[in-house]
């Protein structure tokens, strides 16, 4: 009955048990990280802004994004999926997202950045609302752990506006 | 061969041996991850401890063996003999 067999599955039982109990812990331990991110994006240019064949608003816009995102960074922290939203009100949606830029942060070293782009994803209305349009460009993040659930939040950046004219 | 069967004692010893270092382990291995920021070194004192664990706890060590049960001399057992079991009257009155 208590043979060698019955011992080591005990200890394999207990053992994966207390490994679960600490990661429970880990992932605990994220509640005592206050982060304070910050992001700055500007609109350096309005390359184009056109009207589709389809009727659609389309716009190209260049980007200089930079954020610090180090303090979302805790020990139990595999990386961050980060994305910069246009988002805007129409009359048909009260919310419109548009995702001009996404990147995974995959290490702390790498969380504080500067970038200079035009919008990875197309900027496209639906329907041609875009002329003269304030909008706000935010950013948001999934901070993924290495247990435990996932931590999404963001930075709303207001005062942005398209040109009222084609160009 | 006694595949590995420990005396009564032994048995307790090594249970709680086993608890208390599997729960010292994590203590230390939560701790230690947590004051250095790395998962990962957690994962490892605690898949140390593990090991260690098992070395310590699962073979049967001669410490597990220091109670022996004192069985009877198989002299002195023969003069106590087995009582018999009783016969029962009911069952050899259905055969008549």
């Amino acid at each position: 009955m208590h043979s060698f067999a019955y011992r080591a599955n005990a200890l394999v039982t207990f053992s994966l048990t207390i490994l679960g109990m600490i990661c429970a812990m880990a992932s605990f331990s994220d509640n005592f990280n206050v982060p304070s991110p910050t992001a700055q994006v500007e609109v350096l240019n309005v390359n184009w802004f056109k009207k589709l064949a389809n009727g659609n608003d389309e716009v190209s816009l260049t980007l200089n994004i930079s954020a610090d995102l180090q303090s979302l960074f805790t020990w139990n922290t595999k990386q961050v999926f980060v994305f910069l939203a246009a988002e805007y009100q129409t009359l048909q949606n009260s919310l419109n997202q548009v995702s001009l830029w996404d990147g995974i942060i995959p290490a702390k070293e790498n969380a504080k950045f500067w970038i200079k782009i035009p919008n990875e994803y197309r900027f496209v209305d639906q329907g041609s609302n875009l002329r003269g349009k304030e909008f706000n460009l935010t950013l948001h993040w999934h901070v993924m752990p290495k247990t435990g659930k996932m931590i999404a939040d963001k930075i709303v950046m207001s005062g942005y506006r398209l040109p009222e004219e084609y160009r | 061969m006694r595949s590995g069967v420990m005396d009564w004692q032994g048995q307790k010893l090594s249970e709680m041996l086993m608890q208390i270092m599997l729960v010292v382990h994590a203590l230390v291995a939560f701790v230690a991850g947590y004051t250095f920021s790395s998962f990962q070194m957690m994962l490892q004192i605690f898949a140390g401890g593990v090991l260690l664990t098992t070395l310590v706890t699962v073979p049967d060590w001669p410490w597990y063996n220091r109670h022996p049960l004192k069985w009877l001399d198989p002299a002195e057992a023969e003069k106590h003999p087995k009582p018999e079991p009783p016969v029962s009257k009911k069952k050899t009155s259905k055969h008549h």
